[in-house]
């Protein structure tokens, strides 16, 4: 069976396991398992954005976190308003999750656009601590920022609305991101497979080639960097409405580096990559972190195991590498 | 001049008291191959940055097809019609041949931001590069990994690349830079016939192959051009001799 093959199946699989699991879940009334499918679920959504940028762009933005943040607080200081029925510049807030995502979408896109007109100036470990800088500016802000809550975060006290669903049920919620991650999926392989993906691979891979053929590396890192930050900036959103509950800490720079770590564990630029690599951390989270509090020990060995011996990530491994032929 | 397809009007470029490029006019003429040679060190890679825009001039300018491209990007020279091959083998490793120069194809076509169809269903940007490979006899690699090509391969490779740009004119730099006895003289020519699609300034160490090819002969000596001729008034002009010639490659 040829790599291409492989990995749709493998892809299937993983798909398949992910509904399957809350869905037994649900039948045998344990939602606590349904949560955690869809934290994985929601994770995975973030590493999707991340992968555009990191995965077919090469451009290691150690500063996502950001991007999630924002979204975050979108959804809080919606809900907040809403809540309380005040207003915030002159608008209503709102419990509605679509104008919400929306406008984390807008405002991480925007924000990401500023921080990559800059930052894409450089490269290498330049590009990287510029992003992480930027990061860490939104963190202190928001550490600052008394009017929502300041280091001690803002909670959502009644999660926010979808048309049709009662998102207060953990079923509901799962289904939710995980037909949020599917449509971000196939956004992902959509943009992969057209001219922008080819482009942007081109020029993670040789710059000066791409430029040679008329192909100006700058905007097009630019624009997958604005997507990137669009879709991390939506999980975000997702993030905060699971856990009713968003502060500074959603972007402290620890969450950029788990953003990066779930892509190499789960396969950097693949497809299911960050579906993969957000299961095996939510997994080695619950499981090990059950059973010892050094479990981030644990993680670190894989992590490095991985590193050494298995670049292509859990679908590097099973599926072999990625083929661009025809 | 109407038929001055590529113009160089006094370009400099210094690096620190080096004067790398000084002074350096030349154009290239519809249908012809206009070779550049010089010792090691007689820059030639600086002008070649210059006219690709990889480098920016200290003073003059460059001009296509009687436009001004000095202020230009590298990608929007590519556009404006500036072919180039790198000195060393530049490509997209992980792509086949195939796409390869479906990139160039497409970088013509200036159509990098479209997010829905996937390449790979384009019909026309797939025979397109088809037939390109055809072109240069890489036909039946099409599907192989740029990055586990042979050397003559991907030299031959860089050349489809450039012709899938239809550019005005090519930047040629060293084509036959490692290729054996055979593959140069393959490449000799496909060359002679290529120039019939596009001028080409070619940049290129292999003597026989320049006095075999080049309509017109350039000689660069510490950033000046010394001489400009025939390969026969070359041959014969006594500076080039003295500074050139008699020196480090003999005729």
């Amino acid at each position: 069976m040829d790599s291409t093959r492989k990995e749709w199946l493998l892809n299937a699989l993983i798909a398949g396991a992910l509904f399957a699991v809350p869905l037994w879940a649900w039948l045998a009334n344990e939602p606590f398992i349904i949560t955690l499918a869809t934290r994985i679920a929601i994770l995975a959504i973030a590493a999707v954005g991340l992968n555009i940028a990191l995965g077919l762009g090469g451009m290691v933005s150690f500063g996502h976190a950001l991007y999630l943040g924002l979204g975050g607080y979108v959804a809080g200081i919606a809900a907040h308003h809403a809540f309380h029925g005040t207003e915030v510049l002159g608008l209503p807030g709102t419990n509605q999750m679509l104008p919400i995502w929306a406008l984390a979408m807008v405002l991480s896109g925007l924000v990401a656009g500023v921080v990559g007109a800059l930052s894409l100036r450089t490269s290498g470990i330049f590009f990287i601590m510029i992003t992480l800088a930027f990061a860490q500016m939104g963190f202190f802000f928001a550490l600052s920022w008394p009017a929502y809550g300041g280091e001690d975060g803002l909670p959502i006290f009644v999660r926010n609305q979808f048309p049709g669903l009662n998102t207060a049920r953990p079923w509901d919620m799962f289904l939710l991101a995980y037909a949020v991650l599917m449509l971000c999926l196939l956004a992902f392989a959509g943009l992969r497979a057209a001219r922008f993906g080819a482009a942007l691979m081109a020029i993670r891979q040789n710059p000066d080639r791409a430029a040679a053929l008329g192909i100006s590396p700058f905007g097009i890192k630019l624009v997958g960097f604005v997507l990137s930050g669009m879709i991390t900036g939506l999980a975000g959103a997702m993030m905060a409405d699971l856990t009713r509950f968003v502060s500074p800490a959603m972007m402290a720079w620890t969450v950029s580096g788990e953003l990066i770590v779930i892509i190499i564990l789960g396969g950097v630029g693949r497809l299911f990559g960050p579906v993969a690599g957000a299961a095996i951390l939510v997994g080695f989270e619950v499981f090990f972190g059950g059973l010892t509090e050094h479990w981030k020990l644990w993680l670190g060995l894989v992590l490095l195991g991985v590193v050494l011996f298995a670049r292509g990530g859990l679908i590097g491994l099973l599926a072999g590498r990625v083929r661009h032929g025809g | 001049m109407a038929d001055d397809i590529l113009a160089l009007h006094g370009l400099s470029r210094a690096f620190g008291a080096l004067k790398a490029t000084d002074d350096v006019s030349l154009t290239l003429r519809r249908g012809e191959i206009h070779a550049l040679i010089g010792p090691n060190g007689a820059g030639k890679s600086t002008l070649m940055g210059l006219v690709s825009g990889k480098l920016a001039p200290d003073r003059g300018t460059v001009w296509l097809e009687g436009r001004d491209i000095t202020r230009l990007s590298v990608a929007a020279r590519a556009r404006a019609g500036l072919g180039r091959s790198f000195q060393v083998s530049s490509l997209i490793p992980e792509y086949s041949a195939l796409r390869n120069v479906m990139l160039a194809l497409q970088g013509r076509a200036g159509h990098s931001y479209r997010f829905l169809r996937p390449v790979m269903r384009d019909q026309a940007l797939i025979s397109g590069a088809r037939a390109i490979l055809a072109r240069v006899g890489l036909g039946p690699r099409a599907s192989v990994e740029a990055a586990v090509l042979s050397h003559g391969e991907r030299r031959l490779l860089e050349i489809a690349m450039a012709l899938a740009l239809s550019p005005k004119c090519f930047l040629l730099d060293e084509p036959m830079a490692g290729l054996g006895a055979e593959g140069t003289k393959q490449l000799v020519t496909f060359l002679h016939g290529l120039k019939q699609d596009a001028p080409i300034l070619l940049i290129e160490h292999d003597m026989d192959a320049v006095f075999q090819l080049a309509d017109r002969i350039s000689v660069l000596v510490y950033g000046r051009i010394i001489a400009t001729g025939s390969a026969a008034e070359i041959r014969a002009n006594p500076q080039v001799r003295a500074v050139y010639l008699g020196t480090e490659d003999s005729l």
